[in-house]
Formats: structure tokens, sequence, C-alpha cells
């Protein structure tokens, strides 16, 4: 209890100030007081445990951020805990030695709340400027731009001295500078603002701000104002760029749902509603491959591309041999049978995996964001998806110029019957061209698993889209639909800002409506005779 | 999508009329009416709840039933389409012969029930959390009104994490507009200017959040703290998530406080970049209580899946599910004026260590708890009201309504009473 006492002079000294180490026995006191319920005494035992630089410190605060710390409700000990079954194998904190099992019944998580959770973010990142790793160390300093104090600013500058890379160099600069600010002296404040008149840090942005209107020397307050015109011009900039790219982030989405669309209703002719079904089970493809690599995350989106591929590809091959081919040339039927196997799948989904949401995770690679500056990141799974689309179209038009069942689709989708007098097994081809076209829609499945939700509806989400990107590309035409999806998704993410999603979603359908009043066979309409077959 | 909704339904109302005829065999049962949406996009929720009042019906009759009488479920499927709802719910009472109805999930279902039940005059049971601004006679709200969430969810924000901005984000459609219409009205009254207010709006099932969540992002780093209050609905909310932790919004940063957001949806959504948002609700499957304890053990081998999870609106079916055993018990009877009489005042345990009470309004007293996510997709609740905040229909914050009060016990018996000019409009929907 006596370290209680200690509180009031701990936070006084702050964080960094080297204090007298406790030993192991002491530390585990601390560390016991995690177990009060109150949020704002366990704050105070954290910060203890921060100002105590025991070498375990690092290894405590990361397992309580990861949710690994519990106590022992009989003896108010708190202890690492490691689930495995429904059971917890608890082990010391402090020297490693494991206390043996226990149920859930019996120990409580020592759970924080995000005052704690930014202490520790705070307090770990001032051990990570020091990391070897050049990445952790701009992170790091990045962290701290929120927080900043005499103390970590004194961390900060002879850390600079010795900083080889030229980007942290910089971000540290940029933390001195964004702390002088508030400097007393206005030389410094002034100096501060010249060097950062070019920074798009957020929290620049802030001060600046807050200097325009509230310094009382004139000039500081005239330099804050040039400064912060200057910087708001240069974010305008970057605005638009970002909504460039969410523009065509959206309508990459939109391409590789269409895309599959584009060959089965554009070059084949048949309308099938349960086109974004095959989307879902592409979808769940990759839940189940995840389930079956669970140590592979990263590899398993990979591998669930052609498994995906191969999985939608033969449930469309059967969609087509059961049922399309027996209503060819009737497409009101078609319409109305491929309606009824998008119920089918939807509920034969629900029953095998139930009608709950799936979660298929984020391999690493792709989740969080490039930064180019403070303002603009663009999120790595979107960037990964523009690729992967373009690749996916790249391939699809690669196969339908140079292989011969390209051809060979090319020639029955002019004119049937000339080429089955040349020799062509159309119905073959049919089956073949129906089983790319739903195989490409799997593959789009993988893509979106990654962005929304797993689960029997995801399917309709994307089929009115689909066909949208479609008609307005132009029917039968593979670089319509490229085209159409990237200038639906750059009108729509341009529209949002000033109307809102719902009413841009509107206004894309007025927009659609009234295009193709005007030009029926859309943006890229089919030339010569197998216009009018079609 | 209206096309294939309406297709939908009708194929499935058809292959449910021929198994719902088979339910009225057995004599001497009291029937209870269940009406979740067993197909459609609110399958996803409601299932869970048709399976929480199976496990309770069979629970209490091992304990013998009530009134001597076994009692007997009878489960129709209203496939998430909102006529049917009042369809199968007339199909319940008049054909059936329910003695009451627990079901609907969302605000739009449950007025469209509302004529029928008021009509027939019986018992239903919503166990949702709602927009209020609504009380009727056979209704019983045992979800939270916005003054048992919303309201007190506010609270935390500005006195705990002094938040000065705010996000109102929602779903388009009747309980964010109104909730968000509540809270702007309160926040105004707490001093929040216009331009701290930001509301945005989003189809269902909306799934490209680049804009929305990069607006929040720049109007939340104007150098005041912001938050964001999410009335988000259902799949949204997965991608909504997703794009926050893509881009770097962390919830130190700007703390997302979802009403809507439960144990289930978790489960199916990797919670990694999550953790340390908020939700507000009045139950937590990580309550530290006994009776919470024995409920979820119970839950998990009636569903015989240890990795289910409870949430909230299960809760709210615990307690109106006992809510009316006892009401029945006290009136001797299971017919509905008598049951509507006994059950004001009545008293239950709810999971949270509490005990819950209903009140003349037809809403029940909950304690509100508002939880941070975890990296195990549970909540640590982080505050929670020093005792139980009694549900309140009609709200203190809106113009039209905060002369309004309810009152279903005689002489007044409204549910739509106005103080100032002491007269009962009755309902209008």
């Amino acid at each position: 209890m006596y370290k209680y006492s200690l509180y009031p002079l701990l936070l006084i000294i702050g964080l960094f100030t080297p204090l007298q180490s406790f030993s192991g026995v002491d530390f585990q006191t601390t560390l016991n007081q995690l177990s009060e319920k109150s949020f704002s005494k366990k704050i105070k035992t954290v910060e203890a445990i921060i100002s105590s630089k025991n070498p375990r410190t690092k290894f405590v605060l990361e397992s309580l951020s990861k949710g690994r710390v519990y106590y022992i409700k009989n003896t108010k000990k708190v202890v690492l805990g490691l689930k495995s079954d429904e059971k917890y194998i608890t082990k010391d904190l402090v020297n490693d030695e494991t206390l043996g099992i226990f149920t859930k019944r019996e120990i409580k998580k020592v759970g924080i709340n995000n005052k704690i959770r930014q202490k520790i973010k705070i307090s770990l990142a001032a051990v990570d400027l020091m990391d070897n790793n050049k990445s952790v160390r701009l992170k790091a300093v990045k962290a701290i731009y929120k927080d900043l104090n005499h103390n970590i600013i004194a961390t900060i500058k002879p850390l600079m001295e010795s900083e080889s890379d030229v980007d942290v160099k910089e971000a540290m600069l940029v933390a001195i500078n964004i702390f002088n600010l508030n400097s007393k002296d206005s030389e410094e404040r002034i100096s501060a603002i010249r060097s950062l008149k070019e920074s798009l840090e957020p929290m620049v942005k802030v001060r600046l701000k807050h200097l325009k209107s509230n310094d009382d020397n004139e000039q500081v307050r005239l330099m804050a104002e040039s400064a912060l015109k200057n910087i708001e011009s240069r974010i305008s900039r970057f605005k638009i760029i970002e909504t460039l790219f969410f523009g065509i982030s959206f309508g990459s989405v939109l391409i590789l749902a269409a895309i599959g669309l584009a060959i089965t209703f554009g070059v084949m002719g048949v309308i099938n509603m349960a086109h974004g079904e095959l989307i879902m089970l592409g979808a769940y493809t990759t839940y189940v491959v995840q389930l079956l690599m669970p140590n592979y995350i990263g590899l398993s989106i990979l591998v669930a591309i052609p498994a995906a591929f191969i999985v939608s590809g033969l449930v469309g091959i059967l969609i087509e041999r059961g049922i399309i081919r027996h209503l060819h040339g009737r497409p009101l039927e078609t319409l109305l049978a491929t309606f009824g196997v998008s119920l089918v799948l939807q509920q034969v989904v629900r029953t095998i995996f139930s009608p709950l949401n799936r979660s298929v995770e984020t391999p690493e690679w792709m989740s969080g964001a490039l930064e180019i500056n403070g303002i603009l990141s663009l999120t790595w799974n979107r960037l990964y998806i523009i690729v992967f689309c373009l690749i996916v179209f790249a391939a699809l038009v690669m196969v339908l110029k140079k292989t011969s069942l390209g051809l060979q689709v090319r020639a029955v989708s002019q004119d049937r019957n000339m080429a089955r007098a040349m020799g062509v097994r159309s119905n073959w081809v049919d089956a073949m061209t129906f089983g790319l076209g739903s195989g490409i829609a799997g593959i789009a499945g993988v893509a979106l698993s990654q962005l929304t939700n797993v689960g029997p509806n995801l399917g309709q989400a994307y089929i009115i889209d689909s066909f949208m990107v479609v008609v307005f590309g132009g029917v039968g035409n593979l670089w319509g639909t490229l085209i159409g999806g990237f200038g639906l998704g750059i009108i729509n993410k341009f529209m949002e800002p000033w109307v809102g999603a719902v009413l841009a979603k509107v206004l894309i359908l007025i927009f659609i409506i009234l295009f193709i009043q005007k030009r029926p066979s859309g943006l890229f309409p089919r030339k010569g005779r197998s216009a009018e077959t079609n | 999508m209206k096309l294939h909704k309406s297709i939908s339904s009708i194929a499935l109302a058809a292959s449910l009329a021929a198994s719902m005829n088979t339910s009225a065999i057995a004599a001497e049962t009291i029937k209870v009416g269940i009406l979740h949406s067993l197909s459609g996009t609110m399958a996803i929720s409601e299932t869970t709840l048709k399976d929480t009042m199976l496990m309770l019906i069979e629970d209490q009759n091992k304990k013998g039933g009530v009134l001597g009488k076994q009692l007997e479920a009878v489960v129709v499927d209203p496939a998430s389409n909102w006529p049917l709802f009042a369809e199968k719910a007339r199909g319940l009472i008049e054909n059936d012969g329910v003695d009451a109805i627990f079901g609907s999930w969302t605000s739009v279902s449950r007025k469209s029930v509302l004529p029928v039940i008021e009509e027939l005059n019986s018992v239903f049971f919503y166990p949702v959390q709602y927009e209020g601004e609504e009380s009727s006679k056979n209704v019983f709200y045992t979800g939270a009104a916005p003054n048992q969430q919303a309201i007190p969810a506010v609270d935390y924000l500005m006195n705990d994490l002094g938040i000065e901005r705010w996000v109102l984000a929602g779903t388009d459609y009747v309980y964010p507009r109104t909730t968000n219409k509540i809270l702007k009205a309160y926040l105004k009254s707490k001093g929040v200017a216009d331009s701290d207010i930001m509301v945005n709006y989003t189809p269902f099932g909306h799934s490209d959040w680049q804009t929305i969540v990069s607006d929040v992002k720049s109007f939340g780093s104007a150098g005041m703290k912001t938050a964001v209050v999410s009335t988000i609905n259902g799949d949204a909310n997965v991608p909504f998530y997703k794009e926050l932790g893509n881009q770097g919004v962390s919830s130190s940063d700007i703390p997302v406080i979802a009403f809507s957001v439960g144990e289930e949806e978790l489960s199916g959504l990797d919670t990694k970049p999550l953790v340390g948002h908020l939700a507000a609700w009045n139950y937590f499957m990580s309550v530290d209580e006994d009776v919470n304890h024995e409920f979820i053990a119970k839950w998990k081998s009636f569903i015989k899946d240890d990795n289910r999870v409870t949430n909230d609106p299960m809760e709210a079916h615990y307690i109106g599910f006992n809510m009316w055993i006892k009401a029945v018990e006290k009136a001797g009877t299971t017919e509905a004026n008598a049951v509507q009489d006994a059950i004001i005042g009545v008293t239950t345990p709810n999971l949270s260590g509490g005990v819950s009470a209903m009140m003349p309004n037809h809403h029940i007293t909950k304690p509100v708890l508002i939880g941070e996510i975890q990296s195990d997709g549970q909540f640590e609740t982080v505050w929670s009201t020093s005792g139980l905040v009694a549900g309140d229909a009609w709200s203190d914050f809106l113009p039209g309504s905060k002369d309004l009060v309810a009152d279903w016990r005689g002489p007044l018996s409204c549910g739509n009473y106005n103080v100032k000019t002491a007269k009962c409009s009755g309902q209008n929907f």
C-alpha cells in the first residue's frame, strides 16, 4: 500500500526520469493492483509500472494491451494467461514461471480502456524510439506528435543527433517544431512556423489555427495565417487525388463484380440472376480455405483465388448444363430460373454455414495504409484490389484474344449457326464460357471477402451494380466494362461529398437511365453485323 | 432488389404455410408465438432470438410450465418482409390461438405488426433497442428506449472522454433518423454548436466507406476531441470498421460508439482493428454475475455450440418472457386484458445482477452499460449507470413529444397523454 503515496510524486517526476528499480516482489505487488476494478486506480498502477523501469515493464505493457493479463480471483495475483481450449494456462509475469491451469470462472481478465491503452502506446513508443528498425522508429515518432511534452522532447533531441535515417530525422524535427509552436519565445515560434509551413500533419494545422487567432505577437499571427493558407491549399489538392483514388478503387470493385457478368450476359446473352451468388460462393471458398490453413492467413488468400475460380466455375457449368441450355433463346424464363437458382444457393449457404456472417481474416500484408504524407494515405487492401482487378481483366482479354477457346467463344457469340457449320461444338463452348464467367465471379468473391461481409446476402448487394456497369459500358464489350466501371466509380465518389451516399447512388441510377435513353447500347456499342444478331 | 425480395418472400410464405397448420394439435397447452425472421436479410440477427425463445420455453416446461399447463412454441417465419409480419401475426392469433407473441427486430416490422395486435387485442413483446415515440396497450418494449442507451452514451462521451465534436452516422431509416434527431436536440441543449455536429446517412448494406471515413478523419482533425455516434445497422458495420482500421483511425483518436453492434455482430468479424471502440447496451456477455454465467452455460448447451455468444436482445427476451410468466401466474389466466393489467409493476431479475421492473408505460427499467471492444470480440464494461434507468416512451428532447406521457394504469390508461392540454390523443401511427 505504501506505493500509493508515491503516485503524486511519480506524476511530477514524469515518465522518463529513471527511478530506483523495484525488486521482483515489489513489482508483483504493483502488478497486483491491476486487479482493482476502477479504471482511475488502474491507470495509476500502469503509470507506476511504466516508471518502475523494471526489465519486464515492456513485456507487461505489451501483454496488457494484447489482453493477456489476468488475475486469479482467490488470491488477486496478477498473471499472464494463455487460453487453450476452455482453460487458461497462467504464468508469472515477473519470472515466467508456469503457475497452473485455471478455468474461466476462476480468473478474470484485466480490462483496459482507451486512456490506459493510449498511455501504454505512448510509453511503448518512447521505447520504440530506440528500436533498430527504422520503420518502427518512424511510427514511434509519429505516435507521439499528439502528446508532446518537455520530457519527450528532451528524449528526442539527443536521439535526433545520432539518427541515421533521413525520414526519421525529419519526423523528429517536425515533432520538435510542433512543440516549439507553443514556445514562450516568439522567435522560436516564428522559426517553427517557418519550417512547418509545408507540413501536412494534422497537429500542425490545429496548432497554427490556434496561433492565428490567439497569439499576442502580431507577426506570429500573420505568419501563422499565411502558413495555414499554404497548408490548406495543399490539402485541398491532395483531397482531389484522394477522391480520385477512392473512385478508382470503388470502380475496380465494380469491375471485378461485373466482369464475369460481362462474359455470361455480354458475350453469351444470358441474363444470369445468380451471378451475385457465384460471387458469394467465391467469398465462402475464401472462408473455407482459411479454416483449412489457419496458420497461413497470408498465403490462404492466394490459395483461395484458384480454389474460388474452380468452385464457382464448376457451379456455373452445372447451372448452364442443368438449366440454362434448356432455356436457350428464352430470356424471361432464363431470368426467372436463374433467379430461383440464386435463392436456392443462398439457402444452401444458410443451411451449411448458418445465416450469420463468417469472419474472414485480413492478412497482415493487406491491412493498414501506404502513407504518402499526413493527409494522403492509400489503404493497402484497396491498392491490391485495384492491381488485382487489372490483372484479372488483362488475363481475361488474353484468354478471349489469344486462346482457341477465346476464338470459339467469339465465333459462337457472333454467329452461332455459322460457327456450328464451321465445326465449333457450340454446346461445349457455351458451357466453358459460362464456367469462365462464373469462375471470374468466384475470384471477385475472394477480393470482396476482404472488403465486406461474407454472408448469404453478399451476392444481392452486387448484382444490381454489376448489371449497371455492364449495360453502361456496352453489352458484349470488355473494355466497355472496364471504362464503365472506373467511370461510375469516380463519378460516384466525386458526388458523394456533395450530396451524401444515399443521393449519390440515386443520381447515378438516374444518370444511367438517361444515358441509356440516348445511347441504348452503352458506351461502346458493338459494331458490324454481330450487333444485329443480339 | 424490390422484385427480388418480394418474390423470395412469396416462395417462402408458400412453403411455410404448409408447416404452420400442423402446430394446432395438442389441447391442454398454452401457446406462445415466435415471430422472428428465419430467412432474408434479418435472419442474421433474428434466428438467434427464435432459438433463445425456444430455450426459455423448454426451460419453463421443465419447471412445470405455467398454470399447470405446458407451453408450446409456435414458430413462423416472416422472412424479413415487413407486410408479412402483419399477416403472420394475424395467423398466429386467429389460427393458432397464441396467447402472447415474442418477435420483431426492426422498427418497421413492429409498426407493421402493431395494428394487428391492437385490433385482435393480444400481447406482444419487442426485444430490441428502438427510437421510442410509441407506447401501445398491447406492446411491451423490453429493449432500450433512447434514454436507456443513446443519451447515457453521449453523456459518457461528453463527461468522461471530453468529446466536443460529434459525428452522428446512421443507416437511412426510421431508428437512426429519430435517434439522431433526439441526440442533436440533446447536444444543442448542452451547448454544442451546429458546426460541431456532422450528420451522415448511408443506405442499407453500404459497403464503400472510403469517402465517409476520410470525411470523419478530417472533421476530427480540427483540434477538438471527436467521436462517432453510430446507428449504422447490420451488415454495413463490418466494412465500416474495416475501413476505419485501414485508414488508421484508432479508438484513441476518434472513438466510435455503436448502438447496434453487439457480441453477435462481432463474432462475424476480425476484431483486431476494432479494439477500444465502444458500444452502449443494457447487457454484455462479459458481465461477471452468476445468473449470467448460468444463462450462458444453458445457452451453449441448448444450441450445442461452445462458440456461440449471447447479446442484449437475448437478455431482453429473457426478461420479457419471465415477466410474462409472472404476470400470467399473478392474473391466473392468459387472457390479454388481465395479463396487461397484471404485468405492470412485475419485477424479475435481469442478467446483469439487478432486478428489472415493468413500468406503467410498458417499458422496463434497465442498467446502462458502456463497453469497449476487446480483441476476443467481447466487451469490457468501462462505465455503467449507478442504478437502473426507466425507459421513457416519449423523448424529453423533441418538441413534439416532451409534453407526452404514457400510463396504462387506470384511470388514465393512455399511451399518448398530453400533460399540457390534458388530452389523450390515442395512438396515431
